[in-house]
């Protein structure tokens, strides 16, 4: 049958980031214990405030058990089998990108990542993060013209100590949950920015990731600050080598928007999935929340969610401010073994606060796609509104799709929706395809395109591309 | 499995109960029910009173009820009465067949086990396990697992009676029957009800449950009922529930249907100060269908939660949730439902639906409803929605002249009428429609059909 053909050439299909690249690693002893911290801490040059900071969520971290509730199936994690910290080697300070490590650079140019200033058409501004320390930032000082500071987080330590300990855990504190305790206690570094009152980003900044040596977990940590009338979207990608042990990797992101700020958050997340046996891939656990605490304040999150061998995670917002809007569109897409337990929260605290969720899972082979969503309204949020659409998209008769959402209302005034459907594509859409002499593999490729433009149409230009062919890749044709 | 700490607590007199009674309640029972009884006793130990923590019970605290002081004994004090004295139905219409059931314990001594047309068999749990084990013993603690839930565990355990219906094959019962619930007691009372239905191959059967209280005094309530639907059969349960606030009742029904079968599940809550419902469905032959409707009403502190698990074993089912719940004052309510699709259940069309209306600002309700899905050609959507009357509608009837106040009466009665005329039989539906009108007209009193008016 055509459909078995197809679902057989798909899952041929390899992960075309997976390679490795050789780079001189200065990577501390695997293992977690007090001195581990302390060394991640002084390796880095950091202030006696992170120092604390760190220790802080150490101990506490030590207190904490893994969380049992998602729907996944999580292998245990042996956290002192891993190395907490593993960086490019790195000379001197770099200035200009002739003195990045070639090989490096060839990595980035590998995975069409534009570092280099020169060539760069789309004009994104790029902090290049490898094994989780940020080895390059472009246009850097066009930024620094308009005031918007864009750097890497252990450099934002040390040269805006005042603004990092303002800001850093004040949306995630490290007691929120295990893995953003164990992110505080060692993560190595990550992206900090900041835009300045009344500044608009003229152009989109973006992180990349890349997991890179063996045996290593990642631990970035992003931190976003957009003050009083300033707008900033920000793209985040990420891609691994293929290895047939599980990698764990436990960001942080925190976003916080002033009065009438807005920020808008892209991922496309394509770590190594695993190979189609279910061997190895990227354990992606990761918690990003975004606090409008501004009134009239919008944060926007956008992901398009294809990679990993299991997602856990629930980028959020918090509406403090009055009138404050909070977005979440996902297109989670698991195929083979991959699991995962996405959503998000929409806390509403300020009054006449929106949110709205888009949610669209599509899972194929024997995948499991969970939806976990909250949209939580307080007494005081008069006026709430919230709309949450949820559909599920199975490829498949093995696989399987979940939807589990809370909604939890202390105010007469809110108005919450939530509506979910779960399907499979239509035999008539098919049918009305190929009479138009649409191949059974561009059809399902134009379906689920379609099913999921709502949300592909949120990522900036740049992304939706790429996203786009992301899909396409891990999904086209594994129906009929 | 460690045991639990709760149990150290004053929960641990619910495991000295079973200690002191042991004798009773493995004595001249079938001995199957011995072994399940010891079973549900450790299945007890380790799982206890669920709290919080539990994701099935975290809107709810249980716990607190439990650990109140209740006399507990496993057979209440026997009290003996003229029901028309005190009680009077909020059915009188209803051409029904009558059984009393007070504080748990079925409440006829001279007929124990009645006969009606067609061979059908209604009475006393605790007489069925006398006169029938084969029955009991082919279904009793079949569908409700121990092992999951604590509740079911101290039923299992400790339950010593309640109702009991046995419809053979092909019979048409024309006539419902009326099983009414009474709590009683001149101090705290803990009672449990355990009632099985065995609803026979392409038989029909109808019946209507309400739960009162009759004294002033704290309740606790764990009921548990089981019901194997067999093939072909149709069966229809209208439950009004309408105890006083200082009642805490949890009610678990389970049932078991297989092909072709029919079960129409109405649950109305009217009042009660802590109500939880629990409503699991197994669908397991083809062409299955059950539909749970549930009607709640909530004002002051109280607080209702449904809980609901549909599980589509086989291809070719269908099932239907509609929940709607009014809650006034600083109640609170919950909806938590769960469908599982299993793998290979293919065909299976789904539905689920949990709406809610806040009347003032203190009242609260939280709604989780999930799917869990593992067959691909399916059709399974759910929705929930919390929000006031629609001011467009108010405006609609304003405009026109009706008042305010009238016209809200006319939109809350209009949503909950959507769950009251999903009931089939016509009495039944009439009298619950006005019983919900004076509900939400706030006109009806705690102890409306007490003729004591001790509150």
């Amino acid at each position: 049958m055509t459909q078995d053909k197809i679902l057989h050439e798909v899952t041929q299909g390899e992960y075309k980031y997976g390679f490795y690249t050789d780079i001189e690693q200065d990577a501390l002893p695997k293992g977690l214990n007090e001195d581990i911290v302390r060394m991640i801490s002084a390796r880095k040059n950091e202030p006696e405030f992170m120092l604390e900071f760190r220790l802080k969520a150490y101990r506490h971290w030590l207190t904490m058990k893994m969380p049992q509730w998602p729907h996944l199936k999580i292998p245990a994690i042996d956290y002192q089998e891993i190395i907490y910290y593993s960086a490019p080697r790195q000379k001197a300070k770099l200035n200009s990108l002739d003195e990045i490590d070639p090989e490096l650079k060839a990595t980035f140019d590998k995975l069409g990542i534009p570092l280099d200033e020169q060539k760069v058409l789309s004009g994104v501004a790029v902090d290049a993060v490898i094994d989780s320390m940020s080895v390059k930032t472009t246009f850097k000082e066009t930024l620094a013209e308009l005031g918007i500071i864009f750097c890497s987080m252990s450099e934002a330590i040390r040269e805006y100590p005042d603004l990092v300990k303002k800001y850093l855990g004040s949306v995630v504190p490290y007691t929120d949950n295990y893995f953003s305790a164990l992110n505080s206690a060692v993560f190595s570094d990550g992206s900090f920015c900041y835009i300045p009152k009344g500044v608009r980003c003229p152009m989109e900044l973006s992180t990349y990731f890349r997991i890179n040596a063996a045996n290593t977990g990642q631990f970035e940590r992003t931190l976003i600050v957009a003050d009083d009338d300033s707008y900033v979207s920000y793209l985040e990608g990420c891609t691994a080598p293929m290895r047939d042990e599980n990698q764990l990797h436990a960001a942080v992101v925190e976003l916080v928007a002033m009065e009438r700020a807005e920020i808008k958050y892209s991922t496309v997340q394509n770590w190594y999935p695993g190979d189609k046996e279910g061997r190895g891939g990227i354990f992606n656990f990761v918690t990003k929340r975004g606090m409008c605490r501004g009134n009239y304040s919008k944060i926007s999150w956008t992901q398009v969610e294809t990679g990993s061998a299991i997602t856990w995670k629930y980028p959020s917002c918090i509406l403090r401010g009055d009138y404050s809007t909070g977005e979440f569109y996902s297109v989670a897409l698991t195929n083979n073994f991959q699991q995962a337990d996405t959503g998000t929260k929409m806390i509403h605290i300020g009054k006449n606060t929106r949110s709205r969720i888009v949610s669209k899972g599509i899972s194929a082979g024997k995948s499991n796609n969970s939806y976990r969503g909250l949209v939580k309204v307080l007494k005081g949020a008069e006026n709430a509104r919230n709309y949450t659409q949820c559909d599920s998209l199975l490829l498949g008769d093995k696989c399987g799709a979940h939807t589990f959402p809370y909604i939890e209302v202390e105010n007469k005034n809110a108005v919450v929706e939530h509506e979910a459907t779960t399907s499979k594509i239509g035999e008539d859409q098919i049918f009305y395809c190929n009479q138009r002499g649409i191949s059974m593999e561009d059809a399902v490729g134009l379906i689920v395109n379609g099913y999921a433009r709502e949300v592909i149409n949120q990522l900036p230009m740049e992304f939706a591309v790429e996203a786009q062919k992301l899909l396409q890749i891990s999904l086209e044709g594994s129906v009929g | 499995m460690e045991p639990n700490t709760a149990l150290l607590g004053p929960d641990n007199d619910y495991l000295r109960l079973f200690d002191a009674n042991r004798g009773k309640l493995t004595q001249s029972i079938p001995s199957f029910l011995v072994d399940l009884r010891k079973e549900a006793v450790e299945s007890f130990r380790m799982l206890g009173i669920p709290g919080k923590k539990n994701e099935n019970y975290r809107y709810i605290d249980l716990q607190t009820s439990f650990n109140n002081t209740f006399r507990k004994e496993l057979q209440p004090k026997n009290i003996t009465f003229n029901v028309e004295d005190i009680f009077r139905c909020d059915i009188p219409e209803l051409d029904a067949d009558v059984i009393l059931v007070l504080n748990g314990i079925y409440y006829d001594t001279h007929r124990p086990m009645r006969e009606l047309e067609g061979g059908i068999l209604a009475g006393s749990l605790a007489e069925a396990f006398r006169l029938f084990p084969g029955i009991v013993e082919k279904h009793f603690g079949k569908y409700a697992d121990h092992r999951k839930d604590g509740l079911v565990a101290l039923n299992t355990a400790l339950a010593t009676d309640g109702f009991f219906l046995y419809v053979p094959d092909g019979i048409q019962m024309k006539k419902p029957i009326q099983v009414i619930n009474l709590l009683m007691s001149d101090e705290p009372t803990f009672s449990q009800q355990r009632n099985l239905l065995v609803i026979g191959k392409g038989a029909s059967v109808s019946l209507v449950v309400c739960d009162h209280t009759l004294s002033p005094e704290k309740f606790l309530s764990n009921n548990l009922t089981e019901v194997f639907a067999a093939r072909d059969s149709r069966f229809e349960i209208t439950r009004l529930q309408n105890e006083h606030n200082a009642s805490t009742q949890v009610l678990s029904q389970f049932y078991m249907q297989e092909a072709n079968s029919l079960v129409n599940n109405n649950t109305i809550t009217l009042h009660g100060g802590m109500v939880r419902n629990n409503l699991y469905v197994q669908l397991n032959g083809e062409g299955a269908e059950n539909n749970a409707y549930g009607l709640f009403i909530t004002d002051q502190g109280q607080h209702v939660d449904n809980y609901t698990f549909v599980d589509h074993a086989v291809a070719h089912c269908n099932s239907n949730q509609l929940f709607k719940g009014v809650l006034d004052d600083y109640s609170s309510g919950a909806f938590n439902g769960r469908i599982l699709v299993r793998k290979d259940s293919q065909k299976t069309v789904a539905y689920q639906k949990n709406n809610n209306l806040l009347l003032t600002s203190d009242a609260r309700i939280n709604t989780k409803p999930q799917l869990e899905i593992y067959a691909d050609d399916v059709k399974c959507s759910h929705g929930a929605a919390v929000g006031q009357l629609d001011k467009q509608a108010m405006f609609y009837l304003q405009s026109r002249g009706i008042g305010r106040d009238e016209a809200r009466l006319l939109l809350m009665n209009a949503f909950a009428n959507e769950i009251i005329a999903k009931i089939q039989v016509e009495p039944i539906r009439e009298r619950i429609a006005e019983l919900v009108g004076k509900r939400l007209r706030g006109e009806l009193s705690r102890c409306h059909n007490c003729t004591m008016h001790c509150c």
